[in-house]
């Protein structure tokens, strides 16, 4: 038989048509026909074969694996396309012939199949095998290192399972606790429980075990095998199995015993006197802040501040050593005398101690804890060969605890102490809230100034000024008061020398002046008559400057004339005046605004400055009025009275007396020829709204 | 949690392997029962599998003649998996003598055998590597001393990122293979994606999920966005089969049905 080239391309067509998607052959469709073109030449070959051989297709079979036709269907539809194409026609021989050649081609296939088959697997279970080798070296390297570290770690680590079973310990760790590896094994994770130990420590284990977290640290003491105590910082962490389930626990600790020792070592040196052991003020005012944070309303606490009576004189006399050798005997006997849980017993510095007492029931409780110290205290010291006999005296303060602001505090018992001091020493005194407010110190009151002014706590109060002639109203002297929020009304002999201090005089003059001129327009407004205010100006507003300025804005403000307003200065502020403040006088003065000399008669008996300075009142000090009467029987004061009368006419200046308290008074100034009066007999300073109310009211 | 590379590899050969699978759907013999089961369920499921997977091969080997053709010769084939047939050096081998390739795969039993059957081959390296690091492979002194990297590379991701999840950001590793190639370079991929058989392919994803390495098909503006700077060369991402088909091949109707994406981005001169 013959078949045409024709026939083959065709073949060949179909052929690749129908095998290309049966495996994958790394050819383009147009490659993929020309191999087969070439095995169905082969074919044709063995067709036509004679004697016929069909041997000789198994090669085209094995061809078709070659070219990674490797799936069954590509054998399949390689037969059946050979026999439908040539097996079809009816020629017994060809049939045989198509057969054999299938058989043939189907063998070929298949053996060389198997033979890739083989060769692949083979393949892949070297590769998988190498890989694995591979892959067991690297964990055998792996778990070299671990070994290495696990043994050459300056870090503990122990590793177990997760019933607490300690598995192995590296060496660290049994150096650390003290344990074999095998006594180590013999204990159960369990057991390393410490008394110090905090409740989460061991909820942070449980839950590790059991896999709801997989690592946690914390700060954790162990007890040694000698029984001393180690202090770690540990981490641990959970090995989990393929499955995920919790299997090991693996536990790393480092010894941080000698840091920690360190650290308490530094945190007492920090809280504790180096001469006297005692704790220092840091560690007082620590517990007595915490004591004070307290909310509960029936807890109260109490100080005894301490202070060695004249113990100056001993490191004087005997020198600093022997001196701090004393100190270091009170110091043990103090703390002898206290409850140490409730109590703490201070060195604040110098030959200054404090107990801080908790939990006092009344200052009751702190009297007895001073009598105890100072008893202490009062036993003779030998020190040196020498015997010293000293004294302290105490400050107590006993208060409940919540809401104690611990400065105050402490500044109270100081104040306290103060008293105990002043009162003799060798004693001690205690608290109380009155004396201390009306003490309040100079110092306090000037830090407060600046505060006052801006939140407006100072008044202004009026008191009239009467003409004695006839009883007119012809003005009112303006008077400074401060109105604080807790030590009440001050009045300006507690601020006002401290305000001269500080310079606050300035802008509190400046007020005064401005709020003063302000209430007489105000008073004109209402009235309708023109009072003269009389305001009282320091040295410092006249030496700092400004004083004409302030006086001429105010009065352009407030529409006054000149004469309207009068300065009031003391003699002494005068008198210490020599050089500028005498420019300035002089200006105001012929400016037409008046000038008096307040408390006239208390000051310097030389009077030469009538002469140098415009002066144009006197104003007569209370201390020659209130004994004036007209049927009195010393007549002193009346004729001291008449003769600066006298003089202060001739000079041309007008007099006003102050503090006239009764009607003989003034009735006796009346006589005298006194121009004007002011006191309460005609109106005590009063606010500016009772100013009115003050001056309807009857008066003879 | 990602194991540390120094750690050894697991290897489990009862679990199947990705590489092992697309073996045998390639009609391959390297592979195993556990692999075998697997790949025979997914075609039970799916019986275009076996003809999509040829589809993916033969795009691999038109991609590789084009790079050439672009004058590339230097390939970067991660993810080449068992080479079976159609190997990539050889693909690249016919269409110039003289490229060079460097295989990398995740799968150690993979890169075994690949290290078998290229024995000591000088233009062809194959290192084990994670995409997922991608500083790790292109400071690999086989990759550095087979490739030029002031030349143009074609890095091959064939069939790779859907066995990337979002949470390993496949965008910043690719911007950052980007970042270490010259101009000229080229990226080459093909994605399985859910566009167009959304329940088919969510079993299909659901099955690998039991290999190490589980799918996350994506859809084609997703695969388009992964090339990021790269240009996206004629005709753009589009069906495996549909990207340069061969002269004269027949669209199988098998392959149209392919749901699976192909491109390949070009990085241009920065201007």
């Amino acid at each position: 038989m013959s078949i045409s080239d024709e026939a083959i391309r065709a073949f060949a067509a179909e052929w690749a048509r129908t095998i290309a998607g049966t495996s994958y052959v790394p050819l383009g469709l147009v490659e993929l026909e020309s191999t087969l073109t070439e095995l169905t030449g082969e074919l044709r070959c063995v067709l036509a074969s004679d004697p016929f051989d069909p041997a000789p297709a198994a090669r085209v079979g094995a061809a078709l694996v070659d070219r990674h036709f490797t799936h069954p269907d590509s054998i399949a539809c390689t037969v059946g396309l050979v026999s439908r194409s040539w097996g079809g026609v009816n020629d017994p021989d060809l049939r045989d012939r198509v057969a054999g050649l299938a058989g043939a081609l189907a063998a070929g296939y298949a053996e060389r199949l198997q033979e890739r088959t083989f060769a692949e697997q083979d393949a892949i279970r070297r590769a998988a095998m190498i890989a694995q080798n591979e892959a067991e070296r690297a964990a055998r390297e792996l778990q070299a290192r671990f070994r290495a570290v696990f043994s050459g770690a300056a870090v503990g680590i122990g590793v177990g399972d997760v019933d607490g079973r300690i598995l192995d310990v590296n060496p660290a760790l049994q150096k650390m606790l003290g344990y074999t590896v095998e006594e180590m094994r013999r204990r159960n994770v369990g057991e390393f429980i410490h008394p110090a130990d905090t409740a989460d420590v061991w909820q942070l284990y449980q839950q590790l075990i059991t896999g709801t977290i997989d690592t946690f640290r914390t700060a954790k003491r162990f007890v040694r095998q000698d029984g001393d105590t180690v202090w770690t910082q540990l981490a641990v962490s959970l090995i989990r199995d393929n499955r995920g389930r919790p299997e090991f626990q693996i536990a790393v600790m480092e010894d941080v015993t000698d840091l920690r020792r360190l650290q308490i070592r530094l945190e007492h040196q920090a809280h504790h006197d180096a001469l006297t052991g005692l704790a220092n003020r840091a560690l007082f005012q620590q517990r007595l802040g915490e004591l004070a944070a307290t909310t509960d309303p029936t807890e109260r606490i109490g100080l005894c501040l301490l202070d060695l009576d004249g113990f100056k004189a001993i490191n004087d006399s005997v020198g600093h050593g022997v001196g701090d050798r004393v100190l270091v005997e009170i110091a043990a006997r103090l703390g002898q005398t206290v409850d140490g849980d409730r109590q703490l017993v201070a060195r604040l510095g110098g030959d200054e101690f404090v107990i801080l007492v908790a939990g006092t029931s009344d200052a009751q409780d702190m009297v007895a804890v001073a009598e105890a110290a100072l008893a202490a205290v009062a036993r003779p010291v030998s020190v040196a060969g020498g015997v010293f006999n000293v004294t302290a005296s105490a400050g107590l303060v006993e208060r409940t605890a919540a809401g104690a602001d611990p400065a105050e505090l402490v500044r109270a018992a100081d104040i306290t102490l103060y008293w105990a001091k002043a009162e003799g020493k060798a004693r001690w005194a205690i608290f109380d809230p009155e004396r201390s407010l009306r003490e309040v110190d100079q110092y306090t009151l000037a830090q407060l100034l600046p505060t006052a002014l801006d939140r407006g706590e100072f008044r202004l109060h009026y008191q009239p000024l009467i003409a004695l002639a006839d009883g007119r109203f012809t003005g009112f002297e303006a008077l400074l008061r401060w109105e604080h929020p807790r030590l009440g009304r001050l009045r300006p002999d507690r601020f006002i020398a401290a305000a001269e201090e500080s310079g606050i005089i300035v802008p509190i003059g400046q007020w005064v002046l401005q709020e003063s001129c302000r209430q007489a327009r105000r008073w004109f407004e209402i009235t309708g008559s023109r009072p003269c205010v009389s305001v009282n100006v320091a040295l410092r507003q006249l030496s700092d400057g400004g004083l004409l300025d302030d006086v001429l804005r105010v009065l352009e403000a407030e529409q006054l004339t000149p004469d309207q307003l009068q300065l009031e200065l003391t003699e002494r502020a005068v008198i210490g005046s020599d050089h500028e403040p005498l420019a300035e006088l002089q200006a105001l003065a012929a400016l037409g605004v008046g000038i008096a000399i307040d408390d006239f008669g208390t000051g310097y008996s030389n009077m030469t400055y009538l002469r140098r300075l415009p002066i144009t009142a006197l104003k007569l000090d209370q201390s020659f009025v209130s004994e004036l009467r007209p049927d009195a029987a010393d007549q002193t004061d009346a004729k001291i009275v008449r003769s600066i009368l006298t003089l202060a006419h001739d000079l041309g200046l007008t007099v006003t007396a102050e503090g006239v308290e009764t009607a003989a008074q003034a009735q006796a100034l009346r006589e005298l020829g006194c121009d004007q009066a002011q006191g309460v007999f005609f109106g005590a300073p009063v606010p500016a709204d009772e100013l009115g109310r003050t001056l309807r009211g009857p008066r003879s | 949690m990602t194991r540390p590379s120094w750690a050894p590899p697991e290897i489990d050969l009862d679990r199947p392997s990705a590489a092992r699978v697309y073996d045998y759907y390639l009609g391959g013999f390297h592979n195993f029962p556990a692999d075998r089961a697997m790949a025979q369920e997914a075609i039970r499921m799916w019986p275009e599998l076996p003809v999509m997977m040829q589809a993916n091969r033969a795009f691999l080997r038109r991609a590789i003649r084009y790079c050439v053709s672009r004058g590339i010769t230097q390939f970067l084939d991660i993810g080449s998996g068992i080479p079976t047939v159609g190997n990539s050096h050889e693909v690249a081998r016919q269409a110039d003598p003289q490229s060079r390739v460097v295989y990398v795969d995740i799968d150690p039993i993979a890169v075994a055998h690949s290290r078998a059957i290229l024995g000591d081959d000088p233009a062809t390296r194959v290192l084990q590597g994670d995409l997922r690091r991608p500083d790790e492979i292109l400071n690999d002194e086989r990759v550095r001393e087979l490739l030029d990297l002031d030349r143009p590379v074609a890095v091959l991701l064939v069939a790779l990122l859907h066995f990337v999840p979002d949470a390993d950001q496949p965008r910043e590793v690719i911007a950052q293979l980007g970042d270490a190639l010259v101009e000229g370079s080229m990226l080459v991929v093909s994605h399985a994606s859910s566009d167009g058989q959304p329940e088919l392919a969510a079993r299909h994803q659901q099955l690998y999920s039991r290999t190490p390495t589980p799918m996350t098909m994506r859809s084609k503006v997703e695969i388009e966005s992964l090339f990021g700077d790269f240009a996206l060369q004629e005709p753009g991402v589009v069906p495996i089969a549909r990207w340069h088909p061969d002269p004269g091949a027949q669209a199988h109707p098998e392959s149209e049905r392919m749901v699976g994406f192909a491109g390949v981005g070009l990085k241009e001169t920065v201007r």
